[in-house]
């Protein structure tokens, strides 16, 4: 097929793409953007399969098949719970697919293909011109290296990140030396991708720049745990659409440019987001111990005495004479699977004439935005769900706040403690309402390992038990009210 | 060497581009944001289609190829599929 035709073909499906990316700035113009992107994607394949020449698509259909059922199985099975590990999971073949294209064009353009496994540390007699002309073939190469070598951290680190999301690695681990020890895998790692530009014909620095980045990617991740993950798995969205880039420059390909550069900036951009609302530093949150300084607190010592417990009865009779409630779910509703419960409790108030919304702080659950998933699933209409800004100033007028499953998104301590390791956290500002209801196993502590005073303030009760059994259980109370 | 400062000018294009669209999504989809734009990087399928469907390479290529198909075509349909599903929960009010 003409060139020039199939450049044309991505150069549409780089603009519906782009269009699908604008539609999801509206909640109504999303389910066709997401049509729009899907369109711009089966006319690239389909482009690109007319344009191959081959005889033998054995390869191509086995592959496009087991990824078809894997695909959808995954896609139409997942609880909405569950989709910060598919988020995981996807960014990981991602890398991997760009991992795997680079290797093969490599070895494509060696023309010849390790047989056995002492063929791996042979050295063959090529050097960057078979890559391209001068300084071109090096600059091919220096493309290759870097797609595998992000490739394949965003792979094992993806794995990493979704076996720790799934609850199959509980504890987290590190190097000895921690950001060092990764330092000097990078380094060795980006020492490797020189040495395989200076002689590509030496197949051991290949097999060195694939083992030492999959070695990093599980080092960088494992290390990461709890109210962290939503950056690590932004971040790695990002490398994704990095390594996607990169391999459009090892194949010359456009439309690969595009998309990979837009997976890139949006994954950064929620990184950014992500870390501005814990007021961390990327690095922090990548190498840091959130614990590290600050003083520690005794728990008891801010408890002891103060807290007040209630029973869902009695937090049914406070709400029934309220006039604005707020909701402030965390991922604690996720684990409950509360979601569905927490809409009928908004009902019931709603039929009483109580103003019902939900605040949402931007790194609650898991994920960026995992709340609004769940809520939507529960068919809350968006427009209740208010961001940190805009339902902040409002809270001084309402009756009563009803944390879920979050904690140290509520905590005082990061307006208040100078010091505290979470002192300067943007918050929902939940103690300023004037009664607060607290959903919760027991006082201990979150993520970043403190004592929340809020749970201790005169105005504050303590619902104790399973988030969705104590809803159901003021609900019903309301209902007979 | 002309037609890599071409890509590079579309790679820095692309990246502005994407800043002043990304910046533009409410949180509220940003899960499906995310999932949205893996199935966006699945477009790596056609990179991967051009490797694995490369006849008279080594066959180790072709078994690479077919890896690199099998992940993409898992992140297009999953993550076109489940963004769908998320989208359709977000439309109806």
């Amino acid at each position: 097929m003409n060139p020039n035709i199939v450049n044309f073909v991505y150069l549409i499906a780089g603009i519906l793409f782009i269009l699908g990316i604008k539609g999801l700035t509206k909640p109504k113009t999303a389910v066709r953007g997401n049509m729009l992107s899907a369109l711009g994607m089966l006319l690239a394949v389909v482009v690109t399969l007319l344009n191959i020449n081959t005889v033998d698509y054995s390869y191509i259909i086995a592959g496009v098949v087991v990824g078809g059922i894997v695909g959808s199985v995954m896609a139409l099975r997942i609880q909405m719970t569950s989709m910060p590990q598919m988020v995981a999971l996807l960014n990981g073949f991602g890398g991997g697919a760009s991992l795997t294209i680079a290797l093969a064009e490599f070895f494509t353009v060696l023309g010849v293909a390790p047989q056995s496994f002492g063929d791996l540390f042979a050295t063959l007699a090529i050097d960057s011109s078979a890559f391209g002309v001068g300084v071109e073939g090096t600059i091919a190469l220096v493309a290759i290296g870097l797609t595998v070598l992000i490739g394949a951290v965003t792979l094992t680190g993806s794995l990493i990140a979704f076996s720790k999301l799934q609850e199959l690695m509980k504890k987290s681990y590190g190097l000895p030396g921690g950001p060092i020890g990764n330092a000097l895998f990078l380094v060795a790692a980006l020492a490797a991708v020189v040495c395989m530009v200076i002689n590509p014909g030496n197949l051991v620095a290949m097999v060195t720049i694939v083992a030492l980045a999959l070695l990093l990617g599980l080092f960088l991740v494992m290390p990461i745990g709890g109210a962290d993950m939503p950056v690590v798995i932004a971040l790695l969205n990002s490398y994704s659409g990095i390594a996607a880039a990169l391999a459009g420059f090892v194949l010359g390909n456009t439309v690969l440019i595009i998309a990979g550069s837009l997976v890139g900036t949006s994954g950064l951009i929620l990184t950014q987001i992500m870390c501005v609302a814990m007021n961390r530093s990327l690095a922090n949150v990548l190498f840091g111990k959130m614990a590290a300084g600050g003083e520690k607190i005794d728990a008891d010592e801010i408890y002891a005495g103060k807290v007040t417990s209630a029973q869902p009865e009695e937090v049914a009779m406070m709400l029934e004479v309220a006039q604005r409630v707020v909701i402030v779910p965390g991922y604690g509703m996720a684990m409950a699977q509360a979601q569905h419960a927490v809409r009928e409790l908004a009902d019931a108030l709603e039929t009483r004439g109580i103003e019902v919304e939900y605040g949402i702080h931007p790194v609650a659950g898991r994920m960026p935005g995992h709340m609004n998933v769940l809520l939507a699933e529960a068919e809350v209409p968006y427009d209740n769900l208010v961001e940190m800004d805009r339902i902040n100033p409002t809270f001084e007028d309402t009756d009563v706040v009803i944390v879920i499953g979050a904690n140290d998104v509520t905590n005082p301590m990061a307006r208040e403690a100078e010091g505290s390791p979470i002192y300067g956290m943007p918050i929902l500002n939940v103690d300023k309402a004037k009664n607060v209801v607290v959903i919760k196993r027991s006082l201990s502590p979150g993520f970043a390992g403190l004592p929340n005073p809020l749970f201790a303030m005169d105005h504050t009760l303590m619902v104790y038990g399973d988030g969705k059994k104590a809803v159901v259980e003021m609900t019903t109370a309301l209902n007979q009210a | 060497m002309e037609i890599l400062i071409l890509l590079l000018a579309l790679f820095v294009l692309s990246l502005f581009l994407g800043v002043e669209l990304i910046t533009k999504v409410p949180p509220t989809l940003h899960t499906p944001l995310m999932s949205g734009t893996n199935a966006v990087s699945g477009i790596t399928l056609v990179g991967a289609l051009l490797a694995a469907g490369s006849d008279g390479s080594p066959m180790l290529v072709n078994v690479l190829g077919f890896i690199a198909v099998t992940l993409a075509t898992i992140n297009v349909v999953g993550g076109y599929l489940v963004t769908n599903r998320m989208l359709a929960m977000f439309k109806r009010k």
